[in-house]
């Protein structure tokens, strides 16, 4: 009958247990698939290419007619929406800072004025850019709907002003998120927070889910190894993984239009290795947590630093060198740039290399881990 | 005449916390006897066959089972071994032939899809495999359990109480089978709290706080017990218990029926305690003491662990 440290035979029981109880795991499926579609609802505002009518705030001080001129204009544009008029700068930046508003336009005094000797009055437009993708569609449109806006005074003897160089300055301040992350940064970055998410979540409760139905008990008194335990597992989720890249790729492709630079089958093949680190994490959790809660807290424990030191949401070189180093051990990091520069990049196999093996390493040691500390008897 | 010995084992000790569980308890089952394992709840009978299979590390004891080490062979023993736990451990959500199935895959049972087949079959459930296990009724579950169990042709079979909540026609049956399957060479090591299921065990032990109190055949536990046993019927026998209860040298009282035990380990002082309860309109019998008497004298002369 063969004892033996591995056997195929074994592993293979596992396997087909394991696809049958998840397939039959209403909640396990409705999550497989629940969060990557809510967390492309959830983003999808966010990707929003092109988003207008951004609540805006104005700081009126010049008395003449070119001030509102411009104002008509910015609103005509459909990009600002002029909630509020402040009284002075302070007023305008506390809205700013409480998220009440988006912008806050500031026209100086005696605008009209500086306008018609032509001495380059500023005007400011102060962004929230805490969420870029929400500014940065104003903010680039800005120098053309100023121009044309104040183009229709400048008629008869103002028709001098219509030339170079622009008659105002334009300062743009934008505040909180210095560097902007383009909303095509967005859907690889997902793919690599979705993935996660659930086989971290879906794995680490594994084990511990044997433990508290009773089952654990038959399972051990079986001839199972605990890799053969752990692979068995695993193994049917890398196909959960594979549906929810495929569900993401086609939000990315048909929903947002992002398109993809390089080749797809590589980015499809460089997943494995994420989806493999990401379940041997899980099982591994799933080894050392006494309980289902416990695997739980473990996980959280590893979402909080893999979304916010991954680079997903902030460039990842703006952060100070302790948590880069973090955020190299972490598979999502990597994860996130092969995406990103399969799919925006086009980059290929070549460059993919030096993203791979820090993967698989943190695979290999994980699952280590996991069946070193795998517990054989019921003590 | 016995055969070789299937489980042989000396000394063994388990601790939890400091706590012993199970204190040097040594047992010797031959191949093909039904060796039935009786004792309070707690008192460490699931915590011995879990030592036996390597479900739990000893913390003392030493011997074997089906001629392997007991303490570092738990892998090569697992193989031989059919376990069926206290609680049903096999998957509710899976169908009682995929159940089977697995089992099958792991052990490698050779004709895989024959042998679930036949023992579908055997089990009378061939027409309801497709159903999930967490649906039967606890006999059922039970009837599963034993027929995993039985599948990867296992040369010991460790039952850790069975029938606890089963019908009284569906223990009948399965303790028919497992004489049939005695019959056939098959060794068992069977926890029960049921005196009819331990008067058809070849052996028995007795066990209570960890400590091994008795063992032998039916015969041999009663008489080492050396209690003398009264019954008294008629009249209002059964409303004689509390009094005889506060008597000395009354060690029990246990009502049968309509029908009371009274029994002693001291049969003179004994009779001495029942001298003034025999009147007129009831009827004393000396009486051969039951594996129950003998059981309830041993359970209440045992000390608690936790109290010593
Ligand atoms: N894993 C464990 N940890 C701590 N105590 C345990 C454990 N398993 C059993 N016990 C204790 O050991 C004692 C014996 O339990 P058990 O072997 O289940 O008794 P039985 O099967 O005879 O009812 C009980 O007091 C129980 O609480
Ligand atoms: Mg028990």
């Amino acid at each position: 009958m063969g004892g033996g440290i591995f056997s195929f035979r074994r592993l293979w029981a596992m396997i087909v247990k394991e696809f049958i109880q998840m397939a039959r795991d209403r909640m396990t499926f409705a999550m497989i698939l629940g969060i990557p579609v809510m967390q492309l609802l959830v983003f999808g505002f966010v990707i929003n290419t092109d988003p207008r009518h951004m609540a805006t705030a104005v700081l009126l001080a010049d008395s003449g007619p070119h001030g509102r001129t411009l104002l008509e204009g910015l609103k005509n544009s459909t990009y600002f929406d002029f909630v509020k008029q402040v009284a002075d700068e302070a007023e305008g930046r506390m809205l700013l800072t409480r998220g009440r508003v988006q912008f806050l336009v500031q026209i100086p005094e005696n605008f009209s004025r500086d306008l018609l000797r032509g001495d380059r009055p500023a005007v400011l437009l102060e962004a929230d850019a805490s969420d870029p993708t929400a500014t940065s569609g104003g903010i680039s449109a800005l120098g053309g709907i100023l121009n044309t806006a104040l183009l229709a005074d400048f008629k008869g003897p103002l028709a001098r002003l219509a030339q170079d160089p622009p008659p105002i300055e334009m300062r743009v301040h934008a505040l909180y998120n210095p560097e902007a992350i383009t909303q095509y940064n967005i859907v690889p970055g997902l793919m690599g927070v979705v993935l996660m998410m659930t086989l971290v979540l879906v794995t680490g409760l594994a084990i511990t889910r044997e433990t508290e139905r009773g089952t654990m008990e038959n399972l051990l008194s079986m001839p199972l190894r605990p890799i053969e335990v752990m692979v068995g597992k695993i193994t049917p989720y890398i196909f959960v993984g594979y549906i929810q890249i495929g569900i993401i790729l086609l939000a990315a492709r048909f929903v947002f239009d992002v398109p993809v630079q390089g080749n797809l089958l590589l980015l499809l093949a460089a997943s494995l290795f994420y989806i493999a680190a990401n379940l041997a994490m899980g099982i591994t959790f799933s080894t050392i947590a006494k309980n289902q809660l416990q695997a739980m807290q473990m996980s959280a424990f590893v979402f909080l630093p893999s979304i916010l030191l991954s680079g997903y949401l902030f460039p990842f070189r703006g952060m100070p060198g302790w948590a880069q180093a973090v955020g190299e051990v972490l598979p999502i990091t990597h994860f996130i740039r092969i995406a990103r520069g399969v799919m925006l990049k086009g980059i290929g196999f070549g460059d993919l290399g030096f993203e791979l093996w820090p993967i698989a390493l943190f695979a290999v040691v994980v699952l280590f881990i996991g069946v070193a500390r795998y517990r054989q008897t019921l003590d | 005449m016995e055969g070789p010995p299937v489980i042989d084992v000396q000394g063994m000790t388990k601790r939890f916390g400091g706590r012993t569980v199970v204190n040097r308890i040594a047992m010797r089952v031959c191949e093909g006897q039904v060796y039935g394992f009786l004792g309070p709840n707690g008192s460490g009978k699931t915590t011995f066959i879990r030592m036996l299979c390597g479900l739990l590390r000893a913390d003392g004891g030493s011997g074997t089972v089906l001629g392997r080490d007991v303490i570092r062979e738990s892998a090569a023993i697992k193989r031989q071994v059919g376990y069926m736990t206290q609680r049903f451990s096999f998957y509710g959500d899976l169908t009682i032939e995929e159940n089977l199935d697995f089992v099958a895959r792991v052990y490698g049972v050779p004709q895989r899809v024959d042998a679930v087949r036949a023992s579908l079959e055997h089990l009378g459930l061939h027409d309801r495999r497709s159903q999930l296990a967490g649906e039967l009724s606890g006999g059922w579950k039970q009837r599963l359990a034993l027929a995993a169990c039985l599948l990867h042709k296992p040369r010991l079979l460790l039952l850790d109480e069975p029938t606890a909540g089963v019908d009284p026609k569906a223990r009948r049956d399965f303790w028919d089978e497992i004489h049939e399957l005695a019959a056939q060479g098959l060794t068992f090591l069977i926890t029960t709290h049921y005196m009819d299921e331990a008067e058809r065990c070849d052996r028995l032990a007795y066990i209570s706080y960890g400590d091994l109190l008795v063992d032998g055949t039916v015969d041999e536990v009663i008489d080492t017990a050396r209690l003398t046993t009264w019954s008294v019927e008629g009249g209002d026998a059964l409303g004689l218990a509390p009094r005889l209860r506060r008597c000395a040298g009354v060690g029990q009282v246990v009502a049968f029926g309509k029908s009371l035990h009274v029994s002693g380990a001291d049969a003179g002082a004994l009779e001495g305690a029942i001298a003034p309860f025999r009147t007129p309109g009831y009827e004393w019998k000396r009486v051969r003491s039951g594996l129950e008497d003998v059981f309830i004298h041993l359970m209440e002369s045992s000390t608690d662990n936790f109290s010593r």
